[in-house]
C-alpha cells in the first residue's frame, strides 16, 4: 500500500493513524453509501398454476435509479407487492441491506424499515392543505394523545418546507390538495413518501395521465431524488424511461430477460421480440 | 399551559367561534337576569318556562355537537347517541331520587317510591353512592364512557363502518330501551324517575335554581364547544378528517385508525352523558322513552340542518329544530313529524351543507 501522506512525523504514529482512518472509513461506509442494497433472489410467486414471478433475481444499489419495464403481466406489480409485504412469495428471498429480511416483516414494519411505495392512483387528503398533507406523513409519534397536543418543531417545519421545495409546490402550500392538478397530486404523494425519509422509494407508473410538461418535471424530480435515496420506477412510457434511466431492467413472464443501459436493452433481441412480437 | 394557550388562540382566532361564544355568554347572562331581576309586571320579564326551554335547547345543542364531532369530522354516523344522553340523565336522576328522602309519597327515608311500591326492602347495590353529588357526576361521565369504550372497541377493532355501525348503534339504543322498561332492573321501569325536589340543597322549582341551571348549561356548552374545537384544529383533528375521507390511506401512513375512532367516540359519548345530566333537572323527568331510536335519528337531523362538520352549525340546528318542535307540537301537534321530515328532505336536497352553508364565510371546512 502506498502511503498517501508525505512526510510522516513518525513511522509508528503514521501506522496508527492510517489504520484508524481506515477503520473509521470502514465504520462510516454504510452511511456514506446512503442506504442499503435491495436484493431479491429467485423469487417465485404462483397464482394457481400461473407464475407471476419465476425465479426473479434483481438488485438495487444504494442511491441508484432503476427503471423496471415490461409488458402487461410481466410481474412488475407483483414484485412491488413482494417488496412491500403485500404478497408473500412461495420461494426465494428478499433482503434490504445485509440483515433486514423483508419476508419476515409486516407491511408497516417494512415502511418503518425505510421502504416507501407510491401507488399508481394518487391518494392525497383532498380536504387538507398541501402543507397539512405533508404534516400527516411526517415521521413522528402517531398516537392519538400525542397528535392531540403536538405542535411542529422548527426542524419538522423546515423538513416540510424542504420537501415542498423538492416537489416544487411551495406556492401551493396552503392550497387544498383536492384543488391540485393530477400531476401536482402525484408530486404531493411523492412528497408524502419523502416525509417518511425512506431509503428506498418504489414508484409505480408515476407519469400515467400526465401532460408532457408534467412528465418532464416528474423526471427531474425522480432524478434529483436518486443519490440521496434509491429509486425504483416501474413505467410503461418508453420515452419517459429513456429520458431518466441509468439502468433498465426488463421483466417478462416473471423473469429478468435483459439488464443494462437503455441502448443495450433496446437492441437486445429477446426484448425486441417481447415488445414487438415475432 | 402550552395546551391552554393553544386552545385559547384557536378559539379566538376564528370569528365564527368568537361570535358563537359571545352569543352564548349573552344568553347565559341576560336570560337569568330577565327572569330573576326583572319584575313579572315588566314586559321584559321572561317566564321560568322560557328559561327551562332555553336550558333544554342548550342541552340538545351539546348533544348535537357531540354527534357532529364524530359524524361531521370522522364520518362515524352514530344513531345511538340518545342512549348515552339518557344514561347520563339516569345517573343524575338517581342522585335526584335519593335527594327526595322522606318527602316521597311513601316517606321512606332511603328507598325511592317505586321501590317501596315494588315491595323491595333494600337499595340495590348499584344505587349505592348516588346520594353523593360527586359520585353521581363521576357516573354521568363514566357510564357512557365505559359503554362507548366497550362497544367502540368491539366495533372499530372488527372494522365495522358505515351503515353497519349505524344499525348496531340503533340496536344498542333499542336494547337499552327494552332493559330500562323492565321494573326489576331497578330504574323505575316505564315511569322512570320524576317528582324531583332539590339539587345540592337548592329547590328545583325556584326561579333562581332554574336560572343557575341554565347558566351552568351555557357554560358547559361553551366548554364542550371549546374542547371539540381544540380537538378538530389539532393535528389529531386533521388525522380524524383524513380517516373520514380516506381511511385506509390514513392507516397506510402509520396511524392507528381504530384507536383514533375509539377515543373520539368515547369523548363524544361523555359529552352526550353530561348533556343528559343537565337535561334531567331542567325538564324534571327521565324515563325509558329517552332511549327511543327515533331520538338519536332526530339528533342527526339537527346536525344536518345546522351544517355538518362545523360544530356551531350543529348547535344552531339543534336549537332551531327544537324551537320549531316546541312551536308545532303546541300549535299543530299532528303535523310535526311531517314538518320534521320536510325539513330534513329540504335541507338534504337544497342545502347539503346545512344552514351554515347559506353564509359562505362560515361554511369553510376549517
Amino acid at each position: 500500500m502506498t502511503p498517501v501522506f508525505s512526510q510522516p512525523r513518525g513511522a509508528q504514529a503514521t501506522r496508527r493513524s492510517l489504520r484508524e482512518m481506515r477503520e473509521a472509513a470502514e465504520r462510516r461506509k454504510p452511511s456514506v453509501l446512503l442506504g442499503k442494497v435491495l436484493y431479491l433472489d429467485k423469487l417465485t410467486v404462483s397464482f394457481d398454476r400461473f407464475k407471476a414471478l419465476n425465479e426473479l433475481t434483481l438488485h438495487v444499489d444504494p442511491g441508484e435509479l432503476l427503471c423496471v419495464i415490461g409488458p402487461n403481466g410481466a410481474g412488475k406489480t407483483t414484485m412491488m407487492d413482494v417488496i412491500t409485504g403485500k404478497t408473500r412469495p412461495d420461494e426465494g428471498s428478499a433482503f434490504f441491506g445485509p440483515d433486514v429480511n423483508l419476508l419476515m416483516l409486516s407491511e408497516p414494519e417494512i415502511v418503518a424499515a425505510g421502504i416507501g411505495r407510491k401507488f399508481q392512483k394518487p391518494t392525497v387528503f383532498e380536504f387538507l392543505s398541501v402543507f397539512e398533507n405533508l404534516e400527516l406523513a411526517l415521521a413522528d409519534n402517531k398516537s392519538f394523545w400525542h397528535t392531540l397536543v403536538a405542535r411542529l418543531t422548527s426542524s419538522q417545519r423546515e423538513r416540510i418546507d424542504e420537501v415542498l421545495e423538492i416537489i416544487r409546490l411551495q406556492t401551493k402550500r396552503t392550497a387544498m390538495a383536492g384543488a391540485l392538478s393530477h400531476g401536482q397530486k402525484q408530486w404531493l404523494e411523492i412528497g408524502m413518501l419523502l416525509m417518511q425519509e425512506p431509503e428506498l422509494l418504489l414508484v409505480d407508473e408515476p407519469v400515467a395521465g400526465m401532460t408532457p410538461q408534467e412528465t418532464e418535471r416528474t423526471g427531474e424530480l425522480l432524478l434529483s431524488l436518486a443519490g440521496k435515496h434509491s429509486v425504483v420506477v416501474v413505467e410503461h412510457d418508453m420515452d419517459f424511461v429513456r429520458s431518466i434511466a441509468r439502468r433498465v431492467t426488463v421483466l417478462h413472464e416473471g423473469r429478468v430477460i435483459a439488464e443494462g443501459d437503455m441502448e443495450t436493452v433496446q437492441n437486445d433481441p429477446q426484448v425486441v421480440e417481447v415488445y414487438l412480437g415475432t | 399551559m402550552k395546551i391552554r394557550q393553544q386552545a385559547l388562540s384557536v378559539l379566538f382566532a376564528d370569528r365564527a367561534s368568537l361570535g358563537f361564544l359571545a352569543l352564548l355568554a349573552a344568553v347565559g347572562v341576560l336570560v337569568p337576569i330577565l327572569n330573576v331581576a326583572v319584575p313579572e309586571s315588566s314586559p321584559l320579564h321572561l317566564s321560568t318556562y322560557v328559561v327551562g326551554l332555553i336550558g333544554k335547547y342548550f342541552c340538545y345543542a351539546i348533544l348535537a355537537i357531540a354527534v357532529d364531532l364524530i359524524w361531521g369530522f370522522c364520518g362515524i354516523l352514530s344513531l345511538g347517541h340518545a342512549a348515552f344522553f339518557a344514561l347520563g340523565g339516569y345517573a343524575m336522576g338517581m342522585y335526584l331520587m335519593r335527594q327526595i328522602g322522606t318527602r316521597g309519597v311513601y316517606g321512606h327515608p332511603v328507598l325511592p317510591d317505586f321501590m317501596v311500591f315494588l315491595n323491595w326492602d333494600a337499595l340495590p347495590w348499584f344505587w349505592y353512592g348516588f346520594d353523593q353529588f360527586w359520585f353521581a357526576i363521576v357516573m354521568v361521565a363514566l357510564v357512557p364512557a365505559a359503554l362507548a369504550f366497550v362497544f367502540g372497541w368491539l366495533a372499530f377493532r372488527s372494522r365495522v363502518t358505515g351503515v353497519y355501525f349505524s344499525i348496531m348503534t340503533q340496536a344498542l339504543s333499542y336494547a337499552l330501551l327494552l332493559a330500562f322498561f323492565r321494573n326489576d332492573m331497578g330504574f323505575g321501569g316505564n315511569n322512570g324517575f320524576t317528582d324531583f325536589k332539590d339539587l345540592l340543597g337548592f329547590d328545583l322549582q325556584s326561579d333562581v335554581t332554574r336560572s343557575a341551571l341554565l347558566l351552568a348549561t351555557a357554560v358547559t356548552l361553551a366548554v364542550s364547544y371549546g374542547a371539540c374545537r381544540m380537538i378538530v384544529t389539532s393535528r389529531a383533528g386533521r388525522v380524524i378528517r383524513s380517516i373520514r375521507d380516506a381511511e385506509s390511506r390514513t392507516r397506510f401512513l402509520g396511524y392507528s385508525v381504530e384507536s383514533y375512532k375509539l377515543w373520539l367516540f368515547v369523548f363524544s359519548a361523555v359529552m352526550a352523558g353530561v348533556a343528559g345530566a343537565l337535561y334531567v333537572p331542567q325538564v324534571g323527568i327521565i324515563n325509558p322513552s329517552e332511549f327511543e331510536p327515533i331520538n338519536s335519528i332526530e339528533v342527526v337531523i339537527w346536525v344536518a340542518v345546522g351544517g355538518r362538520g362545523t360544530l356551531f352549525g350543529a348547535a344552531a340546528g339543534a336549537i332551531l329544530v327544537n324551537y320549531l318542535k316546541t312551536f308545532f307540537t303546541g300549535a299543530l301537534p299532528e303535523v310535526w313529524l311531517y314538518v320534521l321530515g320536510a325539513i330534513f328532505v329540504g335541507v338534504t336536497v337544497f342545502l347539503p351543507r346545512g344552514l351554515v352553508g347559506l353564509v359562505p364565510a362560515l361554511s369553510r371546512d376549517r
